[in-house]
């Protein structure tokens, strides 16, 4: 394989990953503040990029993918509190099976508003045919977009969750819950904010890859379980670890494409994720102690 | 005898709909009932997996494709070239070898659909068990993620190799003519028979299910559900109790997958899709989990209406808003436990 | 005469913490045992070694003969060792009699396929199983709750499910963990007398228990822990007088 070749596979497996790392820190917010994971995280991403794309038809770019974000963490905090919050007491089954539920309504929803159609957003600069050259690998400028929206969103969540009070309170939610109350912290504001920034971020997702990847009603489910591998891979309740895993996925789905065929790429992430579910649940980078104390 | 009334009272109830069908000339609606038989049956290995020792799998479809894919390869490939070598002289000897006209005069020598049968439940069951060995250990959410996994395995390969017919599924699959004068098909003659086949395969499982529940295994297997801790103290070895039913389930699925696929004459790859693993939830769901006759009749209802295309568009979104209201407002299933439970000591009387 | 039960010198680290350090004891057949001390001395630890629950860093459990550190606790539970649960552990889906016929599971040997099949013998060892719970019903005036949700018995009741569960299989040793945890006045003396009648019946019970007057009535021998050292073993009587389980329990900095 030629370097420029090569080149060509790594960027095009970190941006898939960062789509994955989107996903993957949508579960890890949910996950930190209530236990459960949400099935229809994928879904977010969908409607991120397809709420842009219709506003993008009549108001610039940025205006709608901002509108687009803000309609789906809205839509997420909804799910929150009509459904998620009255669920509380139910078992884990019940959670499992509500959350895939509401995917399905989410994606049928979007089925019968957008159709089947595949949408792609505009690219954020340039078009489909403009390329940037680095070390002689051809790489589409809404590459470097992509990358760069990861960087940013990773770094200002650090931030958010270190220093910002509502960050830290929401961490101390996850440490903690009855801690956390007693300590005066909302903990039901801070799981409806986790299911708004959750849906947030997925949407953010959903905008920046739609050029490339493109948007379509019954993408969710793929995301879901690719994001899942890759909260997996990076540690449950890690949400920066989830971009390391996120691009580490990226680059092995990319790279797999060159020895075995197309269709089998997701059946390679997917037999990741049953290994290391089965032989470390506590994911490459978290600590197998305290997963220890965890029920997998 | 008295645990088997109801199983009584629905052969039945199976006679009094296939002769009111008959009497308004309402014939073809048996094809919608029959092929509802086969799905319920898949839906019936899940409620032992999921309802009853509570470990949820949302993989279901995934074994049905197995059943079904089997079958409808195994019938499809040409084995002319290879009839001379020591295996297939062996299915010959047998009878396993038959031939058949394709539409261009070609004969055709394929493998009996007996043979295929034991092929499909051995795939599966082995496949059930390879999986559910490590899988099984797990929990929740994870248990969930990794079967809807298997499920997405399963449809990947099937879309993505040639000998299963990627997109387009296996379509010219041939008659299952299981003795003289019968045979799995959709040929209208066949239609009664075909119904009260169907109806024959539910009674035999629900026999064999509903001993099952009563016995000393049943008892383990609902006391997974209740408290695996309490299981594991009273000496059940819950990782092989697990594994087992797993299997049950996946059997029963890849049976229905057999059997509709020789009904249909094809399958596809959307039988294998995470939606439908999902429908099978939902039904096992909607009859109250722990419950076989709960998905035996939702599940009929909710198949017919959606194979009728009652439900239009909204097909998919049925089962959707079914899962959602059901954990919202009666986790506890819509045909509740406790009232099935008195129903059924009325029938038995006091043990 | 062997001990049914030998404990020799376990321990158990977790992390930097020695919670169990090298405990050892005999429990001879047909008596009861009781391990007691202040909240964190290794009492639960020490049961859920035997139970198979954690493995113990170093010693041995042996039980009839059998070494049994290193059994899963179902593995613990066929070789006739049965407990109960401080913290219930009942099968709320379950009925009553279902839930202790449960306790019954390694008398008996149909699997799945006879299960389904509903053989002779699956509906054989179903009768023998009933006859050999119903009077443990009967004596724990639990009769009239035999059909019932066992969710919706009161806590007591529930305890009572428990017990009667645990001696389904005639056990060859009782592991009781807490049995009078939440329990109120009246339905701990119940508990009391049903251990007494356990005893004369000449079972053999190793107990972990919080409640000091029941401890001192039914035991015949009692170890004490604290900060998971084994400090004394003797009679309750005994017990009653050492300087050192007086200071642990009504002195020095942990009181």
């Amino acid at each position: 394989m030629a370097l420029n070749q090569i080149l060509q596979y790594i960027f095009s497996g970190i941006t898939v990953g960062s789509i994955y790392a989107f996903v993957a820190i949508g579960y890890n917010i949910i996950y930190n503040s209530t236990g459960i994971i949400n099935f229809a995280q994928g879904e977010f991403v969908m409607l991120g990029g397809m709420i842009a794309y219709t506003f993008s038809n009549f108001m610039p770019l940025l205006p709608a993918i901002i509108a687009a974000i803000l309609i789906t963490a809205a839509i997420g905090g909804l799910i929150e509190n009509v459904f998620i919050r009255r669920m509380r007491k139910t078992s884990v089954l019940g959670m499992i099976v509500i959350t895939i539920g509401l995917s399905i309504l989410i994606r049928e929803f979007a089925l019968s508003i957008w159709d089947e159609q595949i949408r792609a957003l505009r690219f954020f600069t340039g078009n489909e045919i403009s390329s940037v050259n680095i070390l002689g690998a051809r790489i589409s400028p809404q590459v470097l977009w992509v990358l760069g929206v990861t960087l940013v969103l990773t770094a200002g969540l650090y931030f958010f969750l270190k220093f910002t009070l509502t960050g830290q309170a929401m961490r101390a939610c996850s440490e903690n819950p009855t801690a956390a109350k007693l300590c005066g912290i909302r903990t039901d504001r801070m799981v409806s904010l986790s299911f708004m920034v959750s849906a947030g971020i997925g949407a953010l997702g959903g905008c920046v890859v739609s050029p490339l990847t493109q948007t379509h009603y019954a993408m969710g489910s793929d995301l879901a379980i690719k994001g899942f591998t890759v909260a997996i891979l990076g540690g449950l309740g890690n949400p920066m670890s989830a971009v390391a895993a996120g691009i580490l996925l990226g680059l092995i789905e990319a790279f797999s494409i060159s020895i075995l065929p197309m269709a089998y790429k997701d059946v390679i992430s997917i037999i990741i994720l049953l290994i290391v579910l089965v032989a470390r649940p506590s994911g490459l980078f978290g600590s197998r102690s305290a997963s220890a104390l965890k029920d997998y | 005898m008295k645990k088997y009334l109801p199983v009584m009272l629905l052969a039945g109830t199976v006679i009094i709909i296939q002769l009111l069908t008959l009497i308004t000339g309402k014939g073809f609606l048996l094809t919608q009932l029959t092929m509802s038989t086969w799905y319920v049956i898949a839906a019936l290995g899940l409620c032992m997996v999921m309802g009853y020792a509570g470990q949820i799998s949302l993989g279901q479809a995934g074994f049905f494709a197995i059943g079904g894919y089997t079958t409808a390869v195994l019938s499809t490939i040409d084995f002319s070239a290879r009839t001379g070598t020591s295996v297939f002289s062996f299915f010959d000897s047998l009878g396993l070898l038959l031939t058949r006209q394709t539409i261009y005069g070609d004969t055709v020598i394929y493998l009996s659909p007996w043979a295929a049968l034991i092929a499909a439940i051995l795939i599966a069951g082995l496949t059930a068990w390879g999986l559910g060995v490590p899988v099984l250990k797990l929990r929740g959410h994870y248990l969930g993620m990794a079967t809807m996994g298997f499920g997405i395995i399963v449809n990947r390969i099937v879309v993505g190799t040639k000998i299963f017919g990627e997109a387009d599924g296996i379509s010219n699959v041939p008659p299952f003519k299981m003795f003289p004068g019968f045979e799995i098909s959709g040929k209208v003659g066949f239609r009664v028979g075909n119904y009260y086949f169907a109806w024959l395969v539910v009674i035999i499982a629900l026999i064999l299910l509903i001993n099952l529940i009563n016995s000393r295994a049943g008892r383990a297997l609902k006391a997974l559900h209740g408290s695996e801790d309490a299981a594991d103290a009273m000496g059940v070895n819950t990782a092989r109790c697990k594994t087992a039913v797993f299997i049950i389930g996946a059997v029963l699925a890849a049976v229905a997958g057999f059997f509709m696929t020789h009904y249909n004459g094809g399958i596809g790859p959307s039988e294998s899709s995470v939606i439908k693993s999902v429908r099978y939830v939902s039904i096992v769901a909607v009859g109250g989990m722990a419950n076989i006759w709960g998905t035996l009749i939702m599940g009929m209802l909710l198949n017919f209406l959606s194979l009728r295309g009652v439900f239009g568009h909204f097909d998919d979104a049925v089962f959707g808003i079914i899962l959602v209201l059901m954990m919202m407002f009666m986790p506890d299933g819509f045909i509740r436990k406790e009232v099935f439970y008195s129903i059924k000591t009325l029938f038995r009387g006091k043990k | 005469m062997t001990p049914l039960m030998r404990i020799e010198n376990l321990n158990k680290h977790f992390g930097g913490l020695h919670a169990v350090n090298s405990v050892s004891f005999d429990v001879q057949k047909g008596t009861i045992k009781a391990i007691i001390g202040p909240n964190g001395a290794g009492k639960t630890t020490i049961f859920n070694m035997i139970a198979g629950y954690f493995q113990p860093s170093s010693g041995e459990v042996h039980f009839n003969g059998k070494l049994i550190t290193g059994m899963k606790p179902f593995m613990t539970a066929q070789q006739g060792l049965l407990r109960t649960f401080q913290n219930l552990k009942v099968c709320k889906n379950l009925t009553v009699i279902d839930n202790i016929l449960l306790g019954y599971h390694t008398r008996a040997k149909a699997g799945f396929i006879s299960g389904m099949l509903s053989t002779k013998r699956s509906r054989r060892e179903e009768r023998e199983a009933l006859e050999a719970v119903l009077p443990l019903l009967e004596w724990l005036g639990i009769m009239d709750k035999k059909d019932t949700f066992v969710g919706n018995l009161s806590f007591g009741e529930q305890r009572s499910v428990e017990l009667a569960r645990a001696l389904a299989p005639n056990p060859a040793m009782l592991l009781l963990d807490e049995p009078a945890a939440g329990l109120n006045m009246h339905e701990t003396e119940g508990l009391a007398r049903n251990i007494s009648e356990l005893k004369k019946q000449g079972r053999t019970i190793l107990l972990v228990e919080h409640d000091m007057g029941l401890v001192m009535d039914i035991s015949d021998e009692i170890v004490v822990l604290d900060f998971g050292v084994k400090i004394a073993e003797g009679r309750p009587s005994e017990i009653q007088n050492n300087e050192d389980v007086i200071r642990i329990y009504l002195g020095g900095d942990d009181a």
